[in-house]
């Protein structure tokens, strides 16, 4: 097996045992996205020369005795919205790609503390605005298992980029499923951890109610690791709880006597892929021989996620993306008469489609005589979606659903109709509407050989319970083991 | 609900953007769509729910104001499209 394939913790024993060198690791990592990036297209940056600088000081801290962090050498990438100093963070969008950030995000910060290797910044969606990475201002991302679909999105250069090996784990942002159903629709595991649970300073806001950083990994272990990282309070972040962050590898347990997984009625729906029913239903009755015992539970209000989302995500864009103005920093427009001319230029130029259609959305809802039938109503809705899960919650301890209606589509097939686009986050939005955390983890292939992913997901901080979960049940199957051929 | 062409217009300009008259029509039978598909949440009733703005129990969060280390003049405009004299410069605002 190459190096360039294994997992953080596997690669961490190698280490720790003098079997390999950070060196190798990353050169394996570099030689890969070389040898298949021209057709993945996973990244907007790779950040070679200082991967290798990175890489030898990892190495000098173990031959000083340091082995303790287990990332300590591994290079991970860190997707394009997330602040880097020094390093271009471009969100994808023509409207900041010359933007360097004078400092770093906080979970930057805390991986580079942790000796992690930062091999690059992959593509996205335009500020995250999107569930394929098709809307990405430079170009399109492709799917490792088939080159002409999807990977999923917003964070789909991240989880291309660990499916296809060209690095060992990344960072993702998840607003709607922008972890989550891109991890689904590349095979591999990416958690979106309890709103307030991971810090946010530093990651370029687009809902900043709903928006929360996590891994994308090989397997269950590996976000684990990741987490014990970059989780924890951070003065920086107002909205960052200040709460206890228990080690997440102690929660990873091969059994699931006593656990209670709750199956929603509401997400088994008509128009499903019939390859993602069938995949998800065999995962319920391997979790149910796992010891877990199933129970149906309901989440009435499911069906207005997708609109109640629609509202408030856009709504706090149209605030957020205001601050482009072409004055501080990013694309500046030429030939303004005047600074209105200025403002309204730079970012007519400077934004995509989908970004001006969520800024008009949102600016709409947000207007004089709309906000009470837009906004209020919106935010009556997200308390409903909230208490869904609250009730939930009282009879299981962990929610089994599918990521995504279907697997990834082809590219192309729904850019033309941006509502149909909305709908395949239908399984993933309730989830930050409610704040709560959720994991997708791979559970078979649909008939077109396309990775299926199973959510789990668990109460506000109880990441420990939905880990448990994903960690048994990958125990139990081969599925995380699976690599697409390119 | 439908949505003029004249009210794409009105929005455009509160959100500072400018549209070709190809973006104008595309965004007016693309934000109408949206628009009838959110009026399901119509449908609910909402009388005495509080609304929610944020999932978690925090508000007014304050720290001591105590001076520390921030970014250099320097820094702070090595990013501006156009800068002179440490400052950010800009079309004329008055004549």
């Amino acid at each position: 097996m190459e190096l360039f394939e294994r997992t953080i913790h596997d690669l961490h024993d190698m280490l720790t045992k003098g079997e390999t060198t950070s060196e190798a690791i990353t050169e394996s990592v570099l030689a890969r996205i070389a040898a298949v990036d021209d057709k993945v297209k996973a990244y907007i940056t790779v950040t070679a020369d200082a991967a290798r600088q990175q890489a030898k000081d990892a190495d000098k801290r173990r031959k000083a005795g340091d082995h303790a962090s287990p990332l300590l050498g591994i290079p991970l990438a860190i997707k394009d919205n997330m602040c880097t100093e020094g390093i271009a963070t471009t969100c994808a969008s023509k409207i900041l790609k010359n933007f360097i950030p004078p400092y770093d995000a906080t979970v930057v910060s805390r991986l580079k503390q942790a000796g992690a290797v930062i091999c690059g910044k992959p593509n996205m969606d335009e500020f995250a605005m999107g569930s394929s990475t098709e809307n990405s201002g430079f170009f399109a991302t492709k799917n490792p298992w088939d080159l002409s679909r999807i990977p999923g999105g917003s964070s789909g250069g991240s989880a291309a980029a660990v499916a296809a090996g060209e690095c060992i784990g990344s960072l993702g942002s998840d607003t709607g499923g922008s972890i989550r159903q891109p991890a689904a629709c590349c095979g591999v595991v990416g958690l979106k951890p309890t709103y307030g649970r991971v810090s946010r300073f530093g990651l370029v806001a687009f809902a900043s109610s709903l928006d929360q950083i996590g891994p994308i990994t090989k397997d269950v272990t590996d976000t684990a690791l990741i987490m014990n990282a970059i989780a924890g309070h951070d003065p920086r972040d107002s909205t960052s709880a200040n709460i206890f962050m228990p080690d997440l590898t102690k929660a990873l347990k091969k059994d699931l006597q006593g656990m209670k997984i709750g199956l929603p009625k509401e997400y088994f729906i008509e128009g499903m892929d019939p390859g993602v029913d069938k995949a998800v239903k065999a995962a319920m009755q391997t979790l149910k021989g796992l010891g877990a015992t199933l129970v149906e539970v309901s989440l009435p209000h499911t069906d207005y996620a997708v609109a109640t989302y629609y509202i408030l995500a856009t709504s706090e864009a149209s605030s957020n993306l205001a601050r482009y103005d072409g004055i501080k920093y990013g694309f500046r427009a030429e030939g303004a008469k005047d600074l209105l001319d200025l403002y309204m230029k730079s970012r007519s130029q400077g934004f995509g489609p989908e970004v001006k259609r969520r800024i008009m959305l949102g600016t709409y809802a947000l207007s004089a005589g709309y906000y009470d039938a837009y906004y209020k109503k919106g935010q009556q809705a997200r308390t409903l979606i909230k208490k869904d899960f609250e009730e939930a919650f009282k009879v299981c301890d962990v929610i089994a659903t599918p990521t995504a209606p279907t697997a990834a589509f082809k590219i192309g097939e729904k850019s033309s109709d941006p509502l149909q686009m909305y709908l395949s986050d239908i399984f993933t939005i309730s989830v930050n509407l409610a704040g709560i955390p959720g994991i997708s983890i791979p559970c078979g292939f649909t008939g077109e050989n396309l990775p299926v992913g199973l959510q789990l997901l668990g109460n506000h901080f109880d990441e420990e319970a939905i880990l448990r979960a994903a960690f048994a049940y990958e125990q139990a199957t081969e599925w995380h083991t699976k690599r697409p051929k390119l | 609900m439908n949505i003029t062409k004249q009210e794409v217009e009105h929005v455009a300009r509160l959100a500072r953007l400018e549209l070709s008259e190809q973006e104008k029509d595309r965004l007016t039978e693309q934000l109408s769509g949206i628009l009838t598909y959110v009026e399901k949440l119509n449908e609910l009733t909402t009388t005495g729910v509080e609304p929610t703005a944020h999932v978690l129990d925090i508000s007014n969060v304050m720290r001591d104001d105590l001076p520390h280390e921030s970014l250099s003049q320097e820094q702070a405009l090595a990013n501006a499209p156009d800068k002179t004299a440490g400052h950010f410069r800009v079309p004329l605002i008055i004549e």
